[in-house]
């Protein structure tokens, strides 16, 4: 059995976002996973009791763009997202610029 | 005019012994704003899919975190079984909810300790620690390991707690409840613990709600949610109402956490009581494929695993977003307006894990 | 109001005795299930190597050649998986723990005499069983060729 996904464009996050927050969502997580020549990045959403997940697929070389602006609490999942992988995000509210985590070697899971 | 300043709070503090770092910006006595920072000691446990097979990370995932060892494996194996379309033997599921519900009693009377060596009550702080110590016996009694249980694998549990054991459990558990009691007492009614419980670290329930905050931290703001409720494991065959309060304050989260431990020992008594008799685990044969992310209850709060298994002997990519990693943006939230002497205690009451948040 | 509420337990703790154990003159009885460390029987051990398979680990290691069985019990994390997946049931969890010590050991066990001299048995009766069946599956085929079944139980 596996997760339904709902397929986003990284263009067309913030727009997705705000409907999400319209209809009443808040954010539960947002993690990144490493693919050939990328990332796939899941953030999930819940309202009550059920979930929704969104899926996007970012190339390894363009950037998406935060959240934050949506739901603030999303800084540390997007700081973390950034200091483990290397996924570019832009305008994060609170950014520790990759220092949110203090890793030996940047990027260790890239 | 008041003057603006920066008080760094932080990794190492004597009432909080979590390595988290807070930047105050303060104005006199109060607090305006505060920068949270972590990954002091970032582990990567994540990674070592690459290294541990599916089954071994198992192993893994039980040692992100002491308290919530069993929370993790209980929520690693069920992504895992999900993937995997393995069905768990009944009471198998019955046995990881008796035992979720010991480790969120035990995980909840070292939070009160924790609270009440916070406040300088001593002697309530070892007095709940005493009483936690008999659930660890029990753990230890039930799957040989006080902390570090090693009872989870995929497929259900690796130990069966026979039916003389839990009936043995439950009298002692029935002891503890009423010693509880009188602990209960003195957090919920004493003054020299109101005085300073009530009326600090407000959280209302639209700030919860947006913030995405979990676990007893979000009831205490009057949201009714707990992933308990989707009736994962045994919990969809028990009588369950989450415990909540609409006051949102220190005192309201100590209410609910206590409210919890009476809950846990109640769903233990139906759980024992239902038990079913039969097979604890079922073999699992091939390699994981496919992707799941599913949530789970922990003491602390909703606890989220993501796993993407490819289909051979090691999974791609693990996930746990710990249920204090979700609470870090209301904690912000909280320490607005408070005075500095209560930042420990604000700290505190979100039961913070922070070693189990850097996985 | 309510100053008094902790008064009770503290009369209690006052007359009762401590919660604590006096520890050196008094040692912990644990319970049966305690995962303390991994011990081998080497008497009944065939050094199969499935241990050193399964422990997630790697603490254990089978040198055939040597007759050894060592674990290094610093990096043993008491899973019970070895315990487990032994196919002679000759590891067990002992209950007391591992002691701590100023640098990391490797406890090396040798197998035994016994083992050895039940195991040479073993694999002789083995290859007896399985040059008898040979024998019976020749005779059954036919009787074209007598002699080689007449042959082998004399090897």
């Amino acid at each position: 059995m596996n997760t339904e996904y709902k397929v986003v464009e990284a263009g067309h996050v913030l727009e997705e976002m705000q409907q999400l927050r319209a209809d009443g969502y808040h954010l539960i997580q947002q993690c990144a996973t490493r693919i050939d020549h990328g990332y796939e990045l899941i953030y999930s959403f819940g309202r009550e009791l059920e979930a929704q997940n969104l899926k996007i697929t970012l190339d390894e070389d363009s950037s998406i763009s935060s959240i934050t602006s949506i739901f603030p609490c999303a800084f540390v999942y997007e700081n973390e997202m950034h200091d483990l992988f290397g996924v570019d995000i832009k305008n994060i509210v609170l950014d520790y610029h990759g220092n949110l985590y203090r890793t030996a070697i940047k990027t260790p899971f890239k | 005019m008041s003057k603006r300043s920066v008080i760094p709070f932080g990794p190492q503090h004597p009432v909080l012994p979590e390595p988290i770092h807070l930047d105050l910006v303060m104005e006199d006595e109060k607090v305006v704003e505060a920068i949270p920072s972590i990954g002091f000691i970032h582990r990567g446990l994540e990674k070592l899919v690459d290294k541990k097979d599916f089954n071994e990370m198992v192993y893994v995932a039980e040692r992100i975190c002491g308290i919530c060892s069993l929370g993790h494996g209980l929520g690693y194996s069920e992504a895992v079984e999900h993937v995997m379309d393995i069905e768990v033997p009944s009471r198998a599921k019955y046995i990881r909810t008796i035992l979720s519900e010991m480790s969120r009693i035990h995980s909840h009377i070292l939070w009160l300790g924790l609270l009440a060596d916070g406040f300088g009550f001593e002697s309530l702080y070892m007095e709940s620690w005493r009483l936690r110590e008999q659930v660890l016996d029990m753990f230890e009694e039930a799957t040989g390991g006080r902390v570090i249980f090693s009872i989870m694998k995929i497929g259900g549990i690796r130990k069966d707690i026979s039916n003389e054991m839990l009936a043995d459990f439950q009298k002692r558990f029935d002891k503890m409840e009423e010693e509880l009691k009188d602990i209960a007492k003195t957090f919920l009614d004493d003054v020299a613990v109101q005085s300073r419980l009530r009326d600090v670290g407000f959280l209302t329930k639209q700030q919860a709600e947006d913030l995405g905050c979990c676990g007893p931290f979000l009831r205490a703001s009057g949201v009714k949610r707990d992933i308990r409720s989707t009736g994962y494991e045994a919990y969809g065959e028990l009588d369950f109402e989450p415990c909540y309060s609409e006051i949102g304050d220190s005192y309201a989260r100590t209410e609910v956490r206590i409210k919890e431990i009476f809950q846990a020992f109640d769903l233990i008594r139906q759980a024992i009581a239902k038990i079913p008799a039969g097979e604890i685990d079922v073999p699992v044969k091939g390699f994981p494929n496919g992707e799941y992310l599913t949530r789970i209850e922990q003491p602390r709060g909703e606890a989220v695993y993501f796993v993407k298994a490819n289909g051979s002997k090691f999974i791609d990519r693990m996930r746990v977003r710990t249920p204090t990693f979700a609470n870090l943006a209301g904690l912000t939230e909280t320490l607005k307006g408070c005075d500095l002497a209560d930042v420990p205690m604000l700290v505190l009451t979100i039961d913070p894990c922070i070693s189990c948040t850097e996985r | 109001m309510a100053i008094i509420n902790f008064n009770k337990t503290v009369l209690h703790n006052l007359i009762s005795k401590p919660a604590t154990r006096l520890y050196p003159f008094e040692e912990r009885v644990y319970p049966e299930r305690t995962r303390g460390h991994v011990e081998n029987d080497m008497d009944v051990c065939v050094l199969c190597g499935l241990c050193s398979i399964k422990c997630p680990t790697h603490a254990i290691t089978v040198d055939k050649a040597a007759k050894t069985w060592s674990i290094r019990p610093m990096s043993c994390i008491q899973c019970r998986c070895c315990v487990d997946n032994c196919p002679k049931k000759c590891l067990s969890m002992a209950q007391k723990f591992q002691e701590p010590g100023p640098e990391k050991v490797t406890k090396t066990f040798h197998q035994t005499e016994k083992a050895i001299a039940a195991q040479e048995a073993l694999m002789k009766a083995a290859k007896e069983r399985a040059a008898a069946a040979a024998a019976a599956k020749a005779a059954a085929a036919g009787t074209a060729t007598p002699a080689a079944p007449v042959q082998k139980p004399t090897e």
